[in-house]
């Protein structure tokens, strides 16, 4: 049993739920009870979707176990599909379900229903929601993909490509493939489907149509795009374009494989991102410390982008899905770090106590951790939450995605000159750091308030009011003065400072941090 | 729908005033987990254990609207395959993450382990592992240890509210024992939020009965005592199991309409004094001025709502009293109250008040229910937030139902509050241009 308050991925029937709503004309049999209903609220209120998920739940009750929940079953499928008419029919079980038994696949297939039948077996105590969306995508087409089809000759008529990935319920999927889709068309590229969002049962079948397949998100798409490489010899792009770097890379590789020339979306001068990240403006965000968390992907992506596009320095890196936990592995390795791989919000908010970063790039749940400890915080990745679903358009991926990457991350640091001026004049009772950056309202100075969910083993925070004293475990202690002057340092990086000194005292065995410990250690750990 | 999943049958017309459609059929609302939500808040000892699966921790987050980041005092022991193979290891491992959650939570005094659809079809049996647990963290002479109890909020024998009354059900046994010759005590049942609570035990001090005890306690460890001199008003209508427990311990139900609006709260009160014997004229001056306070501000709300035409799904058993208030002090016209279950008794006042012809609906076939919506065309539709949207999308005005669970809505000083639940959305598409 694992103890969870909260959680990054729901269950995997939630995964099929999300490939299912974002489609057209299937429909989706749950065998489940009435609880499960909750999930069609992730869709209208998250998302704000305007039509009810397209899920049918069988909802029986304690009194229908051991006599007939399979007959249940059986008139509710025969109801879905005579009201919603589908074109393909899903069926599955909820957690509840699979410990009954009473094989959907089976009963559903004994019925002789008038549209394709899709069984679902998504073992809800094994496996979680990205999963669950990656099975049921791909049970999609392969059952539903005509592998008759192939793409015609290329000659006279413009490279076409699928989208895979885009769900339900994803973090700025509808943006990012607009964006995509932008940058396909200045190449002279084609999309000749999207899916799963926006794709019917029709669609998929003509999936072999195109030359070539985009996987926009691995979590979602990989799965299916490896079957379809296998059966119809679709090649896949993998480059995630989140990034200016890897926007580039993803136009070279796409027009490669499509015979284009890649200068046609390169050059697109709708690119901001570099040349504001070089303006003089921006040199104070020169290795500031960032903690990256999210789905592996999008992880990977903020990542580079925060060393490679902004110049900070990663102090931190993980995902909460492990089955693409090599991507965080490998992408740890680069940075020196040791990879964070669990979906215990508790464990991370730990991790992000003890790296005292200045910038947390995260999920919601980060967003409230970093909110806690007093740390500035975007969101880079699902779970989602209402804010992350903005009625402008928005997108991570993309030229334009690395110019909403720009303004959302920079947007929450304290500002360079000020940064300056509140190390300088720290007593000015009006312009201090505790009330926070000057351009951001409604931010709490929260460090002087929020109590960590944990107390962190190292109480990296100072509190004001709290004296430093004598560590009972035997290490240095601070001195009256040099507290003092701790505290003039702005709060943003006394974290920092005074971990590196108390670590400095230590591993010179001092008894005592002085104001000339403070400072020895300030100079030992000059960057 | 089929005869075997759709039951749908019209009983007689009940008193000749309106028939009772009884419907089978998918259901969307929430199973009794959700009860944890706010019980959670109101016990602060208290701390809430599901047994259960990925789906119970999601619900539960979800279900919370946001996330509410404040460490709560429940969490989820999710079920993982290994957990499947045996049940002794099924226990032990419950055990384990129990012993573990009360190390980091020291300050709990009452663990509700909450069994969920998953934990009751492998049978895991939670009130023996209640025991089990509990006698290894009995209070000691210092006073501290935990009371470790069980109940189920499973969705295949609970819906949304029914999750409270199994709690409180599972609170009963452990009330103490009033003295044979204790005098005459109110016991006020139904989790209330604080501030409405502190409100009705004002007025029941006021009105002369001193000696009144409130189920659940803000302290879990607090239990008032119970026995036959007990006579139990019930603040909430979907607390079947919790009265018939209480009714075993001895104590006596006060018939009354539920405490909503003026009206509703004026009569609530009058019953709990006529059960003390309390002087006429008395409450009439103790209950006037609260009952004039709130006419005035339903008041305003009156040339909005009244002749307007409403339908509630089910969703919390509120839909009665609250059809009650609305139309007796609103005048706003019932077309179809649905609840997920109907409790004749404890309703039989706010039915009695209820206009003719009004069509009530039991359990729910959500695809025939929408169907009805759509042909009734009602001004305001009362449902749950998986519905709202897309019924909003369809033209159709709506109210969340799970607001009117999650603030204070009962008494005479939030009776305007209630009103203006029902007029917002109705002014908001009157004012808006887009």
């Amino acid at each position: 049993m694992q103890l969870a308050v909260w959680t990054y991925e729901g269950p995997p029937h939630v995964g099929a739920m999300r490939v299912a709503t974002a489609m057209r004309g299937v429909h989706y049999l749950l065998h489940a009870p009435q609880g499960d209903t909750y999930a069609d609220l992730l869709f209208t209120m998250i998302e704000r979707r305007s039509a009810r998920p397209p899920v049918t739940y069988t909802t029986f009750q304690a009194r229908d176990l051991g006599k007939d929940t399979a007959s249940l079953f059986q008139n509710a499928a025969r109801d879905a599909v005579e009201r919603f008419k589908p074109e393909a029919l899903l069926v599955g079980a909820s957690c509840t379900a699979e410990l009954i038994q009473d094989d959907p696949a089976g009963l559903a297939d004994n019925m002789g229903l008038p549209c394709p039948v899709i069984p679902l077996e998504l073992p809800s105590y094994q496996r979680k929601e990205n999963w669950g969306a990656a099975e049921t995508f791909y049970q999609i087409v392969r059952h539903l993909a005509d592998t008759s089809v192939r793409p015609t000759p290329r000659e006279g008529r413009r490279p076409l490509v699928n989208l895979l990935g885009p769900a339900a319920l994803g973090f700025r999927h509808r943006d990012d493939v607009r964006e995509v889709s932008r940058i396909l068309d200045l190449l002279g590229i084609d999309v000749h489907l999207v899916a799963p969002l926006g794709a019917s049962p029709a669609d998929i079948r003509t999936i072999g149509a195109a030359d070539f397949n985009i996987v926009l998100y691995p979590e979602i798409g990989d799965e299916a795009a490896r079957w379809l490489d296998k059966t119809f010899a679709q090649p896949a792009i993998r480059t995630v374009p989140i990034g200016v770097g890897a926007t580039r890379a993803f136009i070279s590789e796409v027009a490669a494989l499509a015979g284009v020339d890649p200068a046609l979306a390169l050059d697109d001068p709708s690119s901001r991102m570099p040349w504001w990240s070089r303006s003089v403006d921006s040199t104070y965000l020169t290795g500031k410390r960032v903690f990256v968390f999210g789905d592996a992907t999008h992880a990977v992506a903020a990542a580079r982008i925060a060393h490679e596009e902004l110049g900070f320095t990663v102090c931190g890196i993980g995902c909460y899905n492990r089955e693409f936990a090599r991507d965080i592995r490998n992408a740890a390795k680069e940075y020196g770090l040791e990879p964070l791989i669990t979906d215990d919000h508790l464990t991370v908010e730990e991790a992000i106590a003890a790296a005292a970063p200045e910038l947390v790039l995260g999920t919601q749940m980060e967003r409230h951790i970093a909110k806690r400890l007093g740390i500035p915080c975007a969101v880079i990745s699902a779970p989602v939450h209402v804010q992350d679903f903005p009625a402008r358009f928005s997108p991570q991926m993309g030229f334009e995605g690395a110019n909403v990457i720009f303004d959302t991350w920079v947007h929450p640091l304290v500002m360079g000159l000020e940064e300056h001026l509140l190390t300088m004049f720290r007593d000015d009772f009006e312009f201090s750091d505790a009330a926070g950056p000057s351009h951001l309202h409604g931010s709490a100075p929260a460090h002087a308030k929020a109590e960590p969910m944990l107390a962190p083993a190292g109480d990296i925070l100072i509190r004001e009011e709290a004296a430093p004293v004598a560590a009972s475990d035997g290490s240095a202690g601070w001195t009256d003065e040099a507290e003092r002057e701790l505290r003039k340092i702005p709060f943003f990086v006394r974290g920092k400072a005074k971990r590196n000194t108390e670590k400095y005292a230590n591993d010179m065995g001092l008894a005592a941090i002085t104001l000339d410990t403070l400072y020895e250690a300030k100079a030992h750990y000059a960057r | 729908m089929s005869p075997a999943q759709a039951i749908a049958t019209a009983e007689k017309p009940r008193d000749g005033k309106f028939e009772v459609l009884r419907e089978r059929g998918q259901r969307e609302v929430f199973c009794g987990l959700t009860g944890i939500v706010w019980l959670h808040r109101k016990m602060q000892d208290a701390f809430f254990l599901v047994v259960g699966s990925r789906t119970c921790a999601h619900l539960l987050q979800s279900a919370a609207g946001v996330m509410i980041f404040a460490e709560p005092r429940f969490a989820t022991a999710i079920i993982e395959e290994r957990d499947l193979a045996g049940m002794a290891d099924c226990h032990a491992e419950l055990d384990r993450v129990v012993d573990r959650l009360l190390a980091r939570r020291p300050e709990i005094r009452t663990l509700f382990l909450v069994g969920s659809c998953p934990s009751e079809v492998i049978k895991l049996d939670l009130g023996n592992a209640a025991q089990r647990i509990g006698a290894r963290h009995m209070r000691n002479e210092t006073g501290e240890g935990v009371r470790i109890l069980a109940y189920s909020g499973s969705g295949i024998e609970t819906t949304f509210t029914e999750g409270e009354d199994a709690c409180l059900t599972a609170l009963v046994p452990e009330m103490p024992v009033a003295a044979v010759d204790a005098s005459q005590s109110l016991l006020l049942v139904g989790a209330l939020p604080d501030i409405v609570e502190d409100q009705f035990l004002r007025l029941f001090a006021e009105l002369g009965i001193t000696n009144v005890g409130v189920l659940p306690s803000r302290r879990a460890g607090m239990l008032p005592a119970i026995g036959p001199n007990t006579r139990y008003l019930l603040a909430q209508p979907f607390l079947g199991e919790t009265a018939r427990a209480l009714e075993d311990r001895g104590a006596v139900r006060i018939d009354a309409p539920f405490p909503f609006g003026a009206e509703g709260t004026a009569a609530w009160l009058s019953a709990a004094a006529a059960a003390f014997r309390i002087d006429e004229m008395h409450v009439n001056r103790v209950i006037a001025p609260g009952r004039e306070r709130a006419k005035r501000a339903l008041e305003r709300y009156i040339p909005a709502l009244k002749g307007k035409r409403i339908t509630f799904l089910p969703d919390s058993q509120l839909e009665i009293p609250l059809a009650r208030f609305l139309a007796t002090e609103l005048g706003m016209i019932p077309v179809e109250v649905g609840t997920p279950y109907l409790h004749r008794a404890h309703l039989a006042a706010d039915l009695a008040r209820l206009p003719e012809n009004t069509r009530i609906s039991e359990g729910q076939d959500v695809e025939r229910q929408l169907d009805r919506v759509r042909a009734d065309r009602p001004d305001l539709t009362v449902c749950g937030l998986g519905l709202a949207n897309p019924l909003e999308a369809e033209g159709l005005a709506t109210k969340w139902s799970i607001e009117l669970v999650f603030s204070p809505v009962h008494g005479f000083d939030q009776a305007g509050d209630l009103a203006e639940l029902f007029a917002r959305p109705l002014r908001r598409r009157d004012v808006m241009r887009i």
